[in-house]
């Protein structure tokens, strides 16, 4: 039986009506046309679907919608304000952090959760978090290197 | 998927009705790490799921130094990994849980799936079986608390009933010294091929108890009480290998893809010399 279901998404209020086995990931693209959250693995170990839920950030395909009825959704469309790249976004092109793309959406969104939690991370600790999310192109070190160059004091004033 | 309703219940009375209720056919989703996956392949098909998340009764962590711990079930392991209280009493739960998957995947899995899941592999149930943790478990018909060490039956069994919750985990106050240790031939993000979680109340040369745990190496997370049995009283040199040996023999894994039967049980005396030398030093 499909339910009501209300979620903030990016700042926006949407009421959906959906059936309840369906993932937050499934929802957010092919009912609110967000398809910057990405499916990759669909079992919670590529990272790609990666987005922040209640300040969080998590693996929204084994997220169901139902179980989050009220909450504050934000998604990689939610990260640029008025046009603009966040840094994060900026560092990780200019470094060469983004290859064929598909898994940068969830790099952004975990790395911003790392930065809320530890705003001056080491690389150690930038490895660590990013084990949740797979990269098949870059290697990682590109990453790596874009998310340890902020300059944390202006840089993450946006996150 | 098989399509189900779902309830989000907002008091724990109103959850234990909906289970004893739907006797059999409504399944409990907390975090829900491990049951969408079930559900998706079909090894799970209720026809109600009940989500438990707004329960606040199974909130929180509490500490007291006459009674120990209390762990809401829905604790999830991010909040483990970082909680005060238990990296500065319970040091070896706290290591266990920053080693289980991603970070993504400890801010919602919770401590409570990881043991009503019944992996060989959860790697919460080990360190909990060296801390003497028990299980208070409620239905509508009342409440019993479970040592941990009898909830476990095989893999993805336990003793949970049909119309149960796990509401909490209680531990007793700390006592001695514990380590946890995962091997994993990764960094991060793996299940584990063996992990071993020791306990040791030393009094100068004196062992007063031991736990050696082992899990991902026999149908459930186990204790090797043999190994325990001969730590207890003085600790001479020899005693650290002939446990180690006592916990491999106690072992009864199986060959899948993360390894053999025979590397796990050579891991299982590995580690667990390993780890009583650290405590023992």
């Amino acid at each position: 039986m499909k339910k009501s279901v209300l979620l903030n998404v990016n700042g926006d209020l949407q009421e959906l009506f959906i059936e309840p086995h369906r993932s937050l990931l499934d929802v957010l693209r092919n009912d609110l046309g967000l398809t910057g959250t990405h499916r990759g693995c669909d079992t919670g170990n590529c990272g790609a679907c990666t987005i922040h839920v209640d300040g969080l950030a998590m693996n929204s395909c084994l997220l169901l919608a139902a179980d989050y009825d009220g909450s504050q959704i934000i998604t990689v469309e939610g990260v640029a304000s008025n046009g603009e790249l966040h840094a994060l976004q900026k560092a990780l092109v200019e470094y060469g952090g983004i290859q064929c793309g598909f898994c940068t959406p969830g790099i952004v969104m975990n790395a911003l959760a790392l930065l809320k939690d530890n705003p001056a991370p080491i690389e150690s600790e930038v490895r660590a978090r990013l084990s949740g999310n797979l990269c098949r192109c870059t290697g990682y070190v590109k990453i790596v290197e874009a998310v340890l160059s902020l300059n944390r004091e202006s840089d993450l004033a946006q996150v | 998927m098989h399509s189900f309703d779902h309830i989000t219940p907002t008091t724990l009375s109103e959850a234990l009705e909906l289970l004893g209720r739907n006797n059999g056919t409504a399944k409990v989703i907390a975090g829900g790490t491990d049951l969408i996956l079930q559900l998706r392949n079909g090894l799970q098909s209720p026809d109600l799921l009940v989500n438990i998340k707004r329960l606040e009764e199974l909130r929180g962590i509490r500490y007291s130094e006459d009674s120990g711990l209390e762990i809401g079930a829905l604790t999830t392991l991010r909040e483990i990994h970082r909680s005060e209280i238990v990296l500065r009493h319970y040091r070896c739960l706290s290591d266990a849980a920053s080693r289980m998957a991603s970070e993504q995947i400890r801010a919602f899995a919770t401590i409570g799936g990881n043991l009503c899941n019944g992996s060989p592999s959860a790697d919460q149930a080990a360190p909990l079986l060296a801390l003497d943790a028990s299980l208070h478990l409620v239905s509508r018909e009342g409440s019993r608390i479970v040592p941990l060490e009898n909830f476990f039956i095989g893999p993805g069994l336990t003793d949970l009933k049909a119309g149960e919750i796990l509401q909490m985990i209680s531990v007793p106050k700390p006592s001695g010294k514990a380590v946890f240790i995962k091997h994993i031939p990764r960094a991060f993000m793996d299940i584990s091929v063996v992990c071993v979680a020791i306990r040791l109340v030393l009094e100068g040369n004196q062992c007063l108890t031991a736990r050696v745990v082992l899990g991902a190496v026999a149908p459930t997370p186990i204790r090797a009480h043999e190994a325990e049995g001969i730590l207890a009283g003085s600790i001479e040199p020899d005693k650290i290998a002939r446990a180690a040996k006592l916990a491999a023999e106690a072992s009864k894994p199986i060959d899948d893809a993360k390894g053999s039967a025979w590397y796990r049980k050579r891991m299982v005396e590995t580690l667990v010399a390993r780890g009583l030398a650290s405590l023992v030093e």
